[in-house]
């Protein structure tokens, strides 16, 4: 029993962060329309950045992290003014390229800047773990969680209750008639982007946290499985891509203690093409009426 | 009066008008009962239609009145959720769309929805798809048949084309045509169907009064030429009064009334539908 | 039939048979005359396996409209598939049976797995089918790596079977030439044509008789067979093959070069296919810089696609466009051009 809950615990553990990650992929669809690709790399330079503002410039740990989430949002907008805007009216598949090709820079520019090796991550606090019944929580579990939950709060409550979020939301569904209501769509996708952005670099500190090592090419793969995570909870939807995170960190873990950690993956794969094919707009996801 | 296939007297009319020269043909459409619920909102209920053989009949209402939705239920684009349709006497039930368009019902949309991509012959010739005799063997090899098929294919899409004098833009791609053009490329290649009912949805959107009686005798072509019935819904009233032979007039999901044009333009509750009791009180 | 058999000689897909066989004509005098270079020897293998994995994808993508993110693990399938059988056969079978066999048999492997992935995606769209389609490959990469018979996560070891440019090359071009050529004949026959409605309006298609589901099985289940026995030769020109290596990295990048080549252009799909594959060796020089200035590449090209002057101006550059040139003469290529739209 006690091994059942560690594994959920685990689970939500890994699952938290693919739902920070997830987050920001999905705020990014939801409005721009768009997947970007990139947004795993995004993460992975906030993680250098803090590395390097940590061990370089020696900086305590709040500073880091800002400038980190500055350097990210930076990024973020930079990348959307030079790659996407300009394929805004093109067809969603060459901006998918586009995006890949992004990818594939920041991925070859970090190498050549830091080379193939692997850096640690500096540890920049310590959370205190909790114990609960018996069962020891570590206390980089809970921040995430904690810090996930709230995050989704307040980009709920920001999407909803805000002029900027209706904006958002009004771009997300129509942007020529959002444009005709004297909605800027460039600023609010550049905020999207903005924002996005920064969900990213707030993503690496946990990462960076949980698994230490960073090197050029590790944003790729969460960037994947971030991905997978928001579509499986039905791709712009806030409360879907925690959802998604946190279902598919969870199912991750379980197939890894129960059954092996070869298999894993293709369980955890297996078990999205099952969801996707009885729920085809995933979990949250909106069914898209087409008109006839 | 004629049997169906399951050996039932075909029971019209029932609020049905078969125009005189169809009476004794099986009737080539015919709906009974349909209805449909989205979730909570009941969008089609009761709605029941005989089309005669050779008819062109009209489905009009106001916006909203569910037009559209009664050509999705007749094309199971929308698996009704109650009632059944017949097309030429063989039930629709659990068919899914391309099978009811090979039972022979052919149709246009509001939107017009062509293959952008393809050249307007090619358009035409994917209405041709399951009268060509070219299996995927023939197709990857363009032998076994594929030639004759192919040619068969042009020499009737170009003639199709002709019928409505789209022939010249034969290899034009759909997408940049004019917009008259399209709305004809998209009924010259649900003909290409074999149908033998032509549904159009609102084939007079955007039009002008000459390009309308362009339409309004294009549609008696067809009729004529082709020995098909044509159901169309429209809001323009010169063309609906102009050519069709019977009218049904739905609000709100269900039908108001039937009859031919001159019972319908005076009936006080179908003006009462598009104008409103006070528009209605001051009409009549 | 005279006229006919002279369009048929002389049509665009005709033009780009000829231009694989002169190409290929002069890589084989290359090779065969002992005077290509080892790097080119060892690239054209490869490059032949990806153009057929181009064009195979592109009637996924470019002419059903469906973005397949695992078009990779269909290689896999094919190639350990059609490699098992070639090292149980390397004694038993001569070289222009054994061949074939695999290739066909890894075809067959992939033509299934198409299968079973076509069936799931029936239900999805756009970004959900892409995902699923990335979840397949990553499963049968999974599958693939933890089976014994293939070799596990050391891979499987094709030493045995392992084959030089000399002797693969004459299968590998029969490979792409079957490939384009099946291609093109579909894409101007009536199923090619109910395919490409499907991507251009599913509704309207449905309602002029076509079986989407039908189709979309086919589609899938047709470019994972021609992707399986891509594999089946690519594995033939290797010592050693990991499952790991066909990820959805490779995916990606096949799907770079379909897109690049531009959307349902099977002519496209083979240059850009040659073009992307042999520039990272040109690029070879600025080794470190290499692949930083293909990204760069890449989104420049990408972006130039994109803006409509350049579309026009690819439009009247276009091989197409010269060649209409050349038999038309300027005046016709240019109206031609200006009413067909692309191709």
């Amino acid at each position: 029993m006690i091994y059942l809950v560690r594994t959920l615990i685990s689970g939500l553990s890994l699952g938290s962060i693919y739902a920070l990650m997830a987050l920001g992929y999905t705020m990014v669809y939801g409005v721009a329309k768009m997947l970007n690709f990139a947004h795993g790399d995004i993460i992975m330079v906030g993680a250098y950045s803090i590395i390097v503002a940590v061990s370089q410039a020696h900086l305590p740990p709040l500073a880091a992290v800002l400038i980190s989430v500055a350097v990210c949002a930076c990024l973020g907008v930079t990348v959307e003014f030079l790659a996407y805007r300009p394929l805004r009216q093109a067809p969603p598949l060459n901006v998918l390229i586009t995006a890949i090709g992004v990818s594939y820079f920041l991925q070859n520019a970090a190498l050549l800047v830091f080379g193939s090796e692997q850096k640690a991550f500096p540890s920049i606090v310590s959370f205190p773990s909790l114990s609960v019944g018996g069962v020891e929580i570590d206390g980089i579990t809970l921040a995430t969680l904690a810090v996930t939950a709230v995050i989704m709060a307040s980009l709920t409550l920001f999407i909803s209750k805000t002029r900027i979020g209706k904006a958002m939301r009004a771009v997300s569904e129509d942007k020529g008639a959002a444009e005709l209501m004297g909605i800027s769509v460039n600023r609010t996708i550049t905020l999207t982007f903005a924002v996005g952005s920064a969900l990213a670099a707030v993503a690496s500190i946990f990462f960076g946290a949980a698994y230490v090592y960073v090197r050029p090419t590790t944003g790729a793969m969460p960037g994947i499985k971030a991905f997978t995570a928001a579509v499986f909870g039905g791709i712009g939807s806030i409360p879907g891509a925690m959802l998604g995170g946190i279902m598919l960190g969870i199912i991750e873990q379980f197939s890894k203690t129960y059954i092996s950690t070869l298999w894993s993956d293709a369980i955890v794969f297996g078990v999205l093409v099952l969801i996707l094919v009885v729920r085809p707009t995933g979990l949250l996801g909106r069914k898209l009426n087409e008109k006839v | 009066m004629d049997m169906n296939k399951s050996g039932r007297l075909v029971p019209y009319p029932s609020g049905a008008f078969i125009p005189e020269r169809d009476l004794g043909n099986m009737p080539v459409l015919e709906a009974r009962h349909l209805g449909i619920d989205f979730g909570g909102l009941t969008a089609v209920d009761d709605f029941s239609l005989t089309i005669g053989r050779t008819e062109i009949a009209g489905l009009i209402g106001p916006n909203g009145a569910g037009k559209t939705t009664v050509f999705n239920l007749l094309t199971n684009v929308y698996q009704p959720t109650r009632g059944n349709i017949l097309v030429n006497g063989y039930s629709t039930a659990g068919k899914s769309t391309h099978q009811v368009s090979k039972m022979g019902i052919a149709r246009t949309f509001q939107n017009i929805r062509l293959y952008s991509n393809l050249s307007v012959l090619d358009n035409v010739k994917v209405g041709l798809h399951n009268t060509l005799k070219e299996s995927f063997f023939a197709a990857v090899t363009h032998g076994f048949g594929y030639g004759k098929a192919e040619r068969v294919a042009d020499s009737v899409a170009l003639e199709l084309l002709d019928f409505f004098s789209l022939a010249d833009l034969a290899e034009t791609t759909a997408g940049s045509l004019p917009y008259g053009a399209q709305r004809r490329l998209e009924i010259v290649r649900a003909l290409a169907t074999s149908p033998s009912i032509l549904l159009l949805d609102e084939p007079a959107a955007g039009m002008n009064p000459s390009e309308t009686a362009e339409l309004m005798e294009n549609i008696r072509r067809i009729r004529d030429n082709f020995h098909i019935a044509v159901l169309l819904i429209e809001h323009d009233m010169n063309l609906v009064m102009g050519i069709c032979e019977g009218i049904c007039v739905l609000n709100y999901g269900k039908i108001i009334t039937k009859g031919t044009p001159d019972e319908i333009r005076s009936n006080p509750t179908v003006i009462e539908a598009y104008l409103g009791r006070k528009g209605a009180s001051e009409t009549c | 039939m005279k006229a006919n058999l002279k369009n048929r000689l002389c049509s665009k897909n005709a033009v780009t048979l000829y231009f694989i066989t002169a190409l290929y004509l002069v890589v084989s005098i290359l090779v065969y005359g002992g005077w290509a270079s080892r790097h080119l020897s060892s690239m054209l293998i490869s490059i032949s396996c990806y153009i057929a994995m181009a064009v195979s994808l592109n009637l996924v993508v470019g002419m059903l409209g469906e973005l397949s993110l695992g078009h990779a693990g269909f290689m896999s399938v094919g190639l350990f598939a059609g490699c098992l059988f070639s090292i149980y056969t390397v004694g038993t079978l001569p070289l222009i049976v054994r061949l074939p066999g695999a290739m066909l048999l890894g075809g067959s492997a992939a033509a299934l797995a198409g299968l079973v992935v076509g069936l799931p995606a029936l239900r999805l769209k756009g970004d959900y089918l892409a995902i699923v389609t990335l979840g397949c490959g990553e499963i049968i990469k999974n599958v693939i790596t933890n089976l014994n018979i293939t070799g596990g996560a050391l891979g499987l070891n094709t030493s045995t079977i392992y084959s030089g440019t000399k002797t693969l090359l004459p299968y590998a071009i029969a490979l792409v030439f079957i490939t384009v050529l099946v291609m093109m004949n579909l894409k101007k026959s009536k199923h090619g044509r109910a395919i490409m409605a499907i991507r251009d309006n599913r509704i309207a298609a449905e309602s002029n008789g076509v079986d989407v589901t039908y189709y979309k099985l086919v589609v899938f289940v047709l470019s994972a067979f021609f992707a399986g026995a891509a594999g089946a030769i690519y594995g033939h020109s290797f010592a050693n093959v990991k499952a790991a290596t066909f990820d959805y990295n490779m995916s990606i990048e096949v799907l770079v070069i379909v897109v690049l080549g531009g959307m349902g252009s099977i002519n496209g799909a083979v240059i850009a296919a040659i073009a992307l594959k042999a520039l990272p060796e040109l690029l070879r020089d600025i080794s470190d810089y290499r692949m930083l200035v293909y990204s760069v590449l890449l989104i420049l090209i990408m972006l130039l696609n994109s803006s409509p002057r350049f579309a026009d101006m690819k439009g009247r550059w276009s091989i197409g466009a010269m060649y209409k040139m050349l038999r038309y003469g300027r005046k016709a290529a240019v109206e031609t051009e200006v009413s067909h739209g692309h191709e």
